[in-house]
């Protein structure tokens, strides 16, 4: 006789048995998978950082629009931005010191400054290196190697004329140096690119200098450029920079999810399928963007693309489809509030952006250091 | 291959009484090589000049059996210069090797560190600054001593800094370019606003230069990086097993966060003495021990070939700036200019073999 099968006591469906083993069949069940509650909430947190991020740039923008020499009332500003052209000498001045003085910096600052969190982000996880900056990649140095060459055999010129040579070496820079980091079979291998890009910044610094030493006009216009500033360029300028951030921070997007599997290893992001070779090449040629575009415009900030690079791990963590975008947004707010601070301080002069951000930015950061609140990239 | 066999490991072990090493053929014969080399180097370059004198016999002085003449030329004009070249070439190959090793980053080094920084601010002040009291303090103390300064406040100011229960190196570096980032803005801003003669007098000593060196600067960097040197070799027993990670060098009996503490402050020390004695010469202290690493083949930064590498670089360079380049420019461009394609040169080449 058949015992009674229901005495047996019956295993829910999902629970089968192997040599005496339960195991849950996840194929066949719908086993309620464990809800990780923080998550949600992290998420939730993030896109509420991310939300007062933009805030607080808008907040500069506008205060970036009103201080200055002339300090202007929000409704002058507004005129100055949108009306139209009028008799009145004094909205006229004001219209054409919002127009071609406040404007321009502001939007450069905001673009550069975007560029230069981006870039600082994306270096410091190609190369696995927290002390990587956006100059690693021998673009600062491409710059400043253009700049004192084109002065030393053309002759002093004037700042708007070398923009394009500074691109144009910054550019050069990055490419021997990506170059020559995969010849072989290193290909793109963090180390070899840090030390790769060490090896050329070396070189190149050297030439600049030895060319500033014998050429004074040179030095002259090499310790002006040195300085990095996002005043006195106009839209001309701007427009095509912007252009080369846009490119670059779309192609930075696109790279984030299978930048987050490289950070596990080569190995581990080759076994989930990550293109190595084409992640590291669209990340470095990201990061020339940005970093070329930026530089040429501004001259090299440095410091700055570390700083909040830091800055956003702290706040966001490590994954960078969010640290991203916020070292994006910091490298902005950062920017075009240094730029600001340095139009207050020495007044009737002004202090360059890329001198306040280290002058500001430095202390503070070693400040959060110093209260352990950074872990290695 | 049966069960008994045991792998013998690939390099010996060798022990003599209470202390044990590992035989490494290959490091031994490239530091002796190197140690040659540079000597050969540091007697060309005491030999070249407008007076030209051979290197037998430039050995002979050295070792007292010169002529007069010799003697007065080698011992008084031009050895100071070539010791200067020597002892900073090493403090700075023998810090940056303490200073990477230690961080754990090949691109952390002593530059980093704040010296060279604080160093340079003061100096650049000092030149640029048109008021009586800078005069007075550069007529008095002098300019490299005044920079000494600097960089020895900017580089312990890092240092104690980033001391938190012990020296970590992570937030040491983090803390290093924060200070230097201060330092080098508060440079260019001096240098944006200042006299353009000002400005070529203060860039050319920030790039670092062996000129007109006397015994007297000489004998500090001399006595400095003796001591300093000795207690490196006193503590360096202890070092490598810092290369595992604290755990394991905890567990090999190293009393990890002391022996990290008082190397990293051996460290700034040699690289202020180097300072001293040449101003800033930048990237030797990066370059060397990544060149001592590859042409050791050694996993990490090899001291004693990473202080032989830094000096012959910079023998080599101050040699060349000298008799073979036909404009005068200081030992720092041509360091850089040669270190920064040698560097990139043994990548490619280690690229290509693996």
């Amino acid at each position: 006789m058949l015992p009674d099968r229901s005495r047996i006591p019956q295993l829910p469906l999902k629970h089968r048995m192997i040599k005496g083993i339960s195991y849950v069949d996840m194929s066949t069940s719908a086993v309620e998978r464990p809800v990780i509650r923080g998550a949600a909430e992290a998420r939730r947190r993030r896109a509420v950082g991310l939300g007062a991020l933009v805030a607080v740039l808008v907040a500069g923008v506008v205060a970036s629009l009103a201080v200055g020499a002339r300090a202007l009332s929000p409704a002058e500003v507004w005129h100055g931005l949108f009306a139209a052209p009028d008799s009145d000498q004094r909205l006229t001045e004001i219209r054409l010191i919002v127009q071609t003085v406040r404007v321009p910096r502001t939007v450069l600052a905001v673009v550069a400054g975007i560029a230069l969190g981006v870039g600082g982000a994306l270096i410091q996880g190609y190369t696995r290196n927290p002390i990587a900056d956006t100059g690693l990649l021998g673009v600062n140095s491409g710059a400043s190697f253009a700049v004192v060459t084109v002065i030393a055999v053309f002759g002093p010129t004037s700042p708007f004329q070398y923009v394009w040579f500074a691109f144009l070496g910054a550019g050069a820079a990055g490419v021997v140096v990506f170059g020559l980091s995969s010849i072989g079979r290193g290909a793109g291998n963090p180390l070899t690119l840090a030390l790769a890009g060490q090896g050329v910044t070396v070189f190149l610094a050297a030439m600049t200098m030895a060319i500033a030493l014998s050429d004074l006009k040179a030095l002259d216009a090499l310790r002006f450029w040195n300085a990095g500033s996002v005043a006195g360029v106009g839209f001309d300028v701007i427009g095509p920079v912007g252009a080369f951030v846009a490119v670059g921070v779309l192609l930075a997007l696109t790279t984030l999810p299978s930048l987050n599997l490289l950070n596990l290893g080569d190995d581990v992001a080759r076994g989930l399928g990550v293109n190595i070779a084409l992640s590291r090449t669209v990340g470095i040629v990201a990061i020339t963007l940005l970093a070329g575009a930026a530089t040429a415009a501004c001259g090299p900030i440095a410091f700055l693309g570390l700083m909040v690079a830091h800055v956003a791990r702290y706040l966001t963590g490590p994954d960078y489809r969010w640290l991203v975008p916020y070292a994006g947004l910091l490298g902005a707010v950062v920017l075009l509030v240094c730029d600001i601070v340095g139009r207050l301080v020495v007044r009737p002069g002004e202090l360059d952006a890329g001198v306040v951000v280290a002058l500001l930015g430095a202390p503070f950061f070693a400040a959060l250091v110093w209260r352990g609140k950074f872990r290695s990239a | 291959m049966n069960g008994t066999d045991v792998k013998r490991p690939v390099v010996p072990g060798v022990r003599l009484g209470s202390m044990s090493f590992v035989w490494r053929p290959w490091l031994v014969s490239v530091t002796v090589l190197l140690a040659g080399a540079t000597f050969l180097v540091f007697c060309v370059s005491i030999g070249v000049g407008d007076f030209p004198i051979g290197v037998p016999r430039v050995v002979a002085t050295i070792f007292g059996h010169g002529e007069q003449v010799d003697e007065f030329v080698i011992m008084d004009l031009r050895m100071p210069r070539a010791l200067a070249g020597l002892l900073v070439g090493l403090a700075l190959g023998v810090s940056g090797a303490l200073t990477q090793s230690i961080a754990r980053n090949p691109l952390a080094s002593p530059d980093i560190l704040g010296i060279t920084g604080g160093a340079g601010v003061v100096a650049v002040f000092l030149v640029t600054a048109s008021g009586g009291a800078a005069a007075a303090v550069v007529s008095t103390v002098g300019l490299s001593a005044a920079a000494l300064a600097g960089g020895l406040g900017a580089g312990l100011l890092v240092y104690f800094l980033a001391w938190r229960r012990g020296i970590d190196g992570f937030r040491l570096i983090l803390i290093g370019i924060s200070v230097t980032a201060v330092t080098e803005a508060l440079t260019t801003w001096l240098l944006a606003t200042a006299d353009i003669r000002d400005v070529a007098r203060a860039q050319a000593w920030l790039v670092g230069s062996l000129d007109n060196r006397s015994w007297d600067e000489v004998r500090v960097v001399f006595w400095c990086s003796l001591v300093l040197l000795a207690v490196v070799t006193a503590a360096a027993f202890q070092f490598r097993p810092l290369h595992l990670g604290d755990e394991v060098a905890a567990g090999l009996g190293v009393r990890f966060s002391r022996v990290r503490a008082v190397l990293l402050l051996c460290a700034v020390l040699l690289a202020a003495a180097a300072v001293s004695a040449a101003g800033p010469v930048p990237f030797v202290a990066l370059v060397a021990p990544q060149v001592a690493m590859r042409l050791a083949r050694h996993p990490t930064p090899p001291l004693v070939a990473s202080g032989l590498v830094g000096a012959l670089l910079l023998l080599g360079a101050d040699l060349v700036a000298r008799a073979a380049l036909p404009i005068t420019l200081p030992v720092g461009v041509v360091t850089a200019a040669i270190g920064g394609p040698f560097l990139v040169y043994l990548l490619v080449r280690s690229n290509l073999r693996q």
